[in-house]
């Protein structure tokens, strides 16, 4: 069972107020959603979620498998990717991923990491220094990223940033097959994106609105 | 955890390595200062005193040049969100200790045998005691250069808060290391500067608890 749970979540920077009582409980398996337009603390609110920052009040909680973490303690349970995560263009996009996991304390499985390079055709440039990539392809392998240690949670903010079509298709089937089993969580604005999700939370005037997708 | 922190110091390592961020910076200062040093003093005969304090001068300065840049790279380049979601605080804080321990135990190897050469008032009649305040003192630079860099790392201007923060929490430590340097160059007995030593001991230990009891916070936003 994997569940994830926010409780009167607020948020503020100084006075203004980001986001304020954010109430969910999605429950795996399920594709989510969190919409609003710009500015309105969509990413913020992915961030509280994965512990990047801190709430102003309220909770966060994630149950997997019967044990109850709060972000700090549940970092393997995590995936994340957004655009403004930066991967060191020194290393190649296999010491990425795998250093990324050696951190974590975690196992490489190396077939599931050439799996998810090919299904996103970067198996060929794993090799690579990053710093060679294209930003699409950079996208790419910020996804596999997300992915790699199979999480029980994946928050993918704005998802296909810089990809193209065919690249937004590889990122959707993913997610899709993911949601089958765990929870994945898009952070966009993107009407086709918000379509596929089961639950979508519309952050608006700083009071959010949820409604079924 | 260690073993994490491990990993985390072999990036580092193999990350500086390619890049060259900190090594480049650090031998240019060395040799600058040095032959500054040398330049000034001239035919000068220098007394063992203050050839003692130089050392822990140019020490002071090279450090001051290379060991912000474990975090404060991180932080330029956006990497620092990486790190937020694989590692625990802890393991972050652990292995950026492990590789500024490397880095400064390098750096003041190569800064005390250029010193020695070219310096011929710097005789050390207690080699043995200077060998373990020497590497308690590069701990302590370490450990207090790792925290303040960790919080300089999130100021917008980090060339000029790195020396400032550092100086009034690394000059009790150089007083120590300088007056032990002089003691150890007169070559008097352990007994008559244990109590510096221990106090060096003391600084290691007040600044790692206090390293892993602040990084928690300097380190989430």
């Amino acid at each position: 069972m994997i569940k994830l749970e926010l409780k009167n979540l607020t948020k503020t920077f100084e006075r203004r107020v980001i986001f304020r009582n954010v109430n969910l409980d999605w429950e795996a398996p399920g594709l989510f959603g969190v919409a609003g337009p710009n500015g309105s603390g969509k990413s913020t609110l992915v961030k509280v979620i994965t512990g990047l920052i801190s709430p102003s009040s309220g909770d966060v909680k994630l149950s997997v498998g019967g044990k109850t973490y709060h972000p700090a303690t549940a970092i393997d349970h995590f995936g994340f990717a957004a655009p403004y995560l930066v991967l060191y263009d020194e290393f190649t996009a296999k010491e990425n991923l795998e250093l990324s996991m050696k951190i974590r304390g975690l196992q490489l499985d190396e077939k599931y990491m050439d799996e998810l390079l090919e299904h996103f055709s970067l198996i060929k440039r794993k090799n690579d220094l990053v710093r060679a990539y294209s930003s699409g392809m950079k996208q790419r392998l910020k996804i596999i990223f997300a992915f790699i240690h199979n999480p029980a949670l994946v928050i993918l903010d704005e998802p296909t940033a810089n990809l193209d079509a065919e690249g937004k298709e590889k990122v959707y089937l993913l997610a899709r097959k993911v949601a089958k089993e765990k929870i994945v969580i898009f952070a966009t604005n993107e009407e086709e994106e918000l379509r596929m999700c089961k639950e979508v939370v519309k952050i608006l005037d700083h009071k959010p609105a949820e409604r079924a997708a | 955890m260690l073993k994490r922190a491990l990993w985390l110091f072999n990036k580092d390592l193999t990350s500086e390595l390619r890049t060259r961020y900190a090594i480049n910076a650090l031998a240019m200062f060395i040799v600058v200062t040095i032959s500054v040093i040398l330049f000034a003093i001239g035919e000068e005969k220098i007394s063992t005193a203050l050839a003692a304090g130089l050392l822990w001068v140019v020490i002071f300065f090279s450090a001051m040049s290379g060991l912000s840049r474990a975090f404060v790279s991180e932080e330029e380049r956006g990497t620092n969100i990486i790190l937020q979601l694989i590692a625990s605080p802890t393991v972050v804080l652990t292995g950026k200790l492990f590789y500024n321990l490397i880095l400064v135990f390098a750096m003041n190897m190569v800064i005390l045998v250029l010193y020695s050469a070219l310096f011929d008032s710097f005789v050390l009649k207690n080699v043995f005691i200077f060998f373990f305040s020497f590497v308690l003192g590069n701990s302590g630079l370490a450990f207090a250069s790792t925290i303040i860099a960790s919080i300089i790392a999130k100021a917008n201007s980090k060339g000029t808060l790195y020396p400032v923060l550092s100086f009034p929490i690394l000059l009790p430590l150089l007083l120590m290391l300088v007056e032990i340097t002089k003691r150890c160059a007169d070559g008097v007995a352990f007994e008559e500067i244990s109590p510096e030593f221990f106090a060096l001991i003391s600084y290691n230990v007040v600044m790692a608890t206090a390293s892993y009891m602040l990084f928690d916070f300097i380190w989430k936003e």
